[in-house]
């Protein structure tokens, strides 16, 4: 098992170097960061050249890549523009922790900018999750043991319809029905944007009540997948000889079913959770958008726009350390919980 | 017992009568027979038509047509969707929006399946280095999320390509880019179809007396193992046109998307969040067109697989 854990991260290695650099070219690219550095003034081209050299942006491409990447400490790199490498490098590069400053918020260190923001993303996403998890079971289960009854009718077209619904207009409708339709009928109605109202401050309540409704776009996609994927497999599962054999030998149906049933139908559902992080990732972004929540996802879009490269850079490759982790974490998970499977 | 042997006795007459159905009438018989994705089919022709159609109803200049007096107007009898925030109609929007949002799901998926196919079929035809590399590659791109990736090239391609002016229509640029990134950010879960579909059937006989006559590679790969994979092929750019049209609509309404005066139903959202007390008919009517379409292709596919699973095939 040991020898499984190590030769995967090994092999992580060249798929986090394809990544970077695939992104990091893709994002060298995207725009000029130094136009919006100026603020309203446009900027003097022997300020631009000055910045620019600064910066580092006048390197060619690799070289840039190479310093993100291990730092230019042990190198000397041109800071006035006389063609002569005189100053010490100070960057220290993504591999020792250094994601270099944001451009936007001159002299923050990205890094800590993102780590600003990190919490509030794990603070919807890991309820929600937890909740996705919990409802498609127990939707999934419903509806597989009573098999084409009404119920498992209307839950069939249900995750149909979520399932096929953008993230952003489950979202519109919530905040239409919850928010602002409550409010107009009298009824107790829920925040629409932000993390807490600035008048009664951040607190416990607040928090939570302004995660109610992004947390609830992001479950009502998810799960309407999900259950979907439950049912089939708690059917199949419950066709198989070892449920007959439970049951005939006189175990209470309950227990066949959250003993037996359950546990193996749930199985798979470790996968596709661990395979969809990206995806949960991705909705993030929508979801802290509309909601205006201070969360990494809205930080990517805000940065990118304005060509942040060492912030968008830091998100994408915690993105996808996270997600290159959390499959290792899947295939770790499933085999200890099936014992049929043997990684050698 | 004994009635399904009664009854059963006229159709094996029948059977033995009738020519034997083509494997592509069986397709068709069973897809037939799966209520949901006939209505989703159903569905889908009444969208390309409302799209289709509605263009001769209001000529394109309508649909651009702003008159600010006219903002954020609610739907009355001469602008039954109501007017958006520059005061165009959003009826006619949702029209000339839907074309270009069902046009790049369509195109979207070719440039998917174009580029997935061949990856997956060379990876597995060849296999060895080719196979290892090319799937290290899929791998990579496989673990950035779909969104940010899209969201990134978006950036990058984006104002690079200019206005298009194609049957005497101008196209923002901003539409083929779209269609491109979406394309290539999306294959590779159809190469790791074909490619396991390419793996098995290189082994079988069929294509070693291929190869033994001296059939090319290309030949083989093309005319002797490509229709074997077809049915997953069919199903999975099927349900591509509905993740590509959400794709679209999540970057246009992250405001990355196909640029304005050009609509779509995506980019009629954008900043619609800002109008949601005020004017819900801003991103009702074009968020329901896309739930409707994601929804009957999703059925669509839901049935194609049934339809075209080789399991159910003798049935």
């Amino acid at each position: 098992m040991t020898k499984y854990i190590i030769r995967r991260l090994l092999q992580a290695i060249p798929l986090l170097f394809i990544i970077s650099v695939v992104l990091f070219v893709l994002m060298r690219n995207t725009g000029d960061p130094l136009a919006t550095m100026g603020g309203r003034r446009a900027t003097r081209p022997e300020d631009r050249a000055r910045l620019a050299r600064q910066l580092g942006l006048d390197q060619p491409i690799y070289v840039q890549y190479v310093y993100w990447l291990i730092g230019n400490d042990w190198t000397k790199i041109d800071m006035n523009g006389d063609g002569i490498a005189e100053t010490q490098g100070t960057r220290q590069g993504v591999l020792r922790g250094d994601f270099g400053f944001s451009l936007l918020s001159r002299g923050k260190p990205a890094l800590d900018i993102i780590m600003d923001r990190l919490p509030n993303t794990l603070l919807l996403m890991i309820p929600a999750e937890i909740i996705v998890i919990l409802v498609s079971l127990a939707v999934g289960v419903y509806s597989a043991l009573r098999q084409y009854s009404l119920w498992d009718h209307i839950v069939t077209a249900g995750s149909f319809i979520g399932y096929s619904m953008p993230i952003f207009f489950v979202a519109l409708l919530s905040m239409y029905i919850f928010s602002v339709n409550f409010k107009r009928w009298g009824l107790p109605y829920l925040p629409t944007v932000g993390m807490f109202d600035p008048q009664v401050g951040k607190t416990t309540g607040q928090i939570v009540l302004h995660m109610v409704l992004p947390i609830f776009a992001m479950t009502v996609i998810t799960s309407a997948g999900y259950s979907r994927f439950v049912r089939s497999q708690m059917l199949e599962v419950i066709s198989e000889d070892y449920i007959r054999t439970a049951h005939a030998k006189g175990l209470p149906y309950r227990m066949v079913i959250t003993g037996h049933a359950l546990k193996n139908a749930a199985l798979p559902l470790v996968t596709i959770v661990g395979l969809d992080v990206p995806l949960l990732l991705g909705g993030a972004v929508v979801t802290e958008t509309i909601f205006a929540w201070p969360g990494m996802g809205r930080l990517f879009i805000d940065h990118l726009s304005r060509s942040d490269t060492p912030v968008v850079m830091g998100i994408l490759m915690i993105i996808s350390v996270a997600v290159v982790l959390s499959q290792l974490f899947t295939d770790i998970i499933y085999g200890w919980l099936d014992p049929r499977i043997r990684y050698d | 017992m004994d009635t399904t042997v009664n009854q059963s006795v006229p159709t094996l007459l029948e059977e033995t009568e009738a020519p034997p159905l083509t494997p592509r009438q069986l397709v068709w018989l069973r897809f037939r027979r799966h209520t949901m994705a006939v209505f989703g089919a159903i569905t889908l022709i009444l969208l390309v038509l409302y799209s289709v159609g509605g263009a001769f109803i209001f000529p394109e200049a309508y649909s651009n047509y702003t008159d600010t007096k006219l903002r954020l107007q609610a739907p009355t009898a001469e602008h039954p969707f109501g007017t958006d925030t520059v005061g165009r109609d959003i009826l006619a929007r949702t029209i000339y929006g839907g074309q270009i949002s069902l046009l790049i799901g369509l195109f979207a998926v070719v440039v998917e399946t174009i580029v997935g196919v061949v990856i997956g079929a060379i990876a597995g035809y060849y296999g060895g280095w080719i196979d290892s590399l090319l799937m290290r590659f899929t791998e990579a791109m496989f673990n950035i999320p779909q969104l940010f990736l899209l969201l990134v090239m978006a950036k990058f391609f984006g104002n690079k390509i200019p206005t298009l002016v194609l049957f005497g229509r101008t196209f923002s640029g901003s539409v083929i880019v779209i269609t491109v990134i979406i394309g290539v950010t999306s294959w590779m879960y159809l190469a790791r179809i074909v490619r396991a579909n390419f793996l098995s059937f290189k082994e079988r006989e069929f294509v070693l007396a291929a190869h033994t006559i001296g059939t090319s590679n290309m030949s083989i790969i093309f005319d002797h193992i490509m229709p074997n994979s077809i049915a997953p092929i069919v199903v999975s750019a099927t349900l591509g046109v509905a993740n590509a049209i959400i794709s679209e609509a999540y970057i246009s309404f992250l405001g990355l998307g196909v640029q304005p005066p050009t609509a779509t139903w995506g980019n009629m959202l954008d900043k619609a969040y800002n109008y949601l007390e005020s004017a819900p008919w801003l991103w009702i009517f074009p968020g329901t067109l896309i739930l409707l379409t994601v929804l009957s292709i999703n059925f669509i596919g839901d049935g194609l697989r049934d339809a075209l699973d080789p399991r159910t095939l003798t049935e």
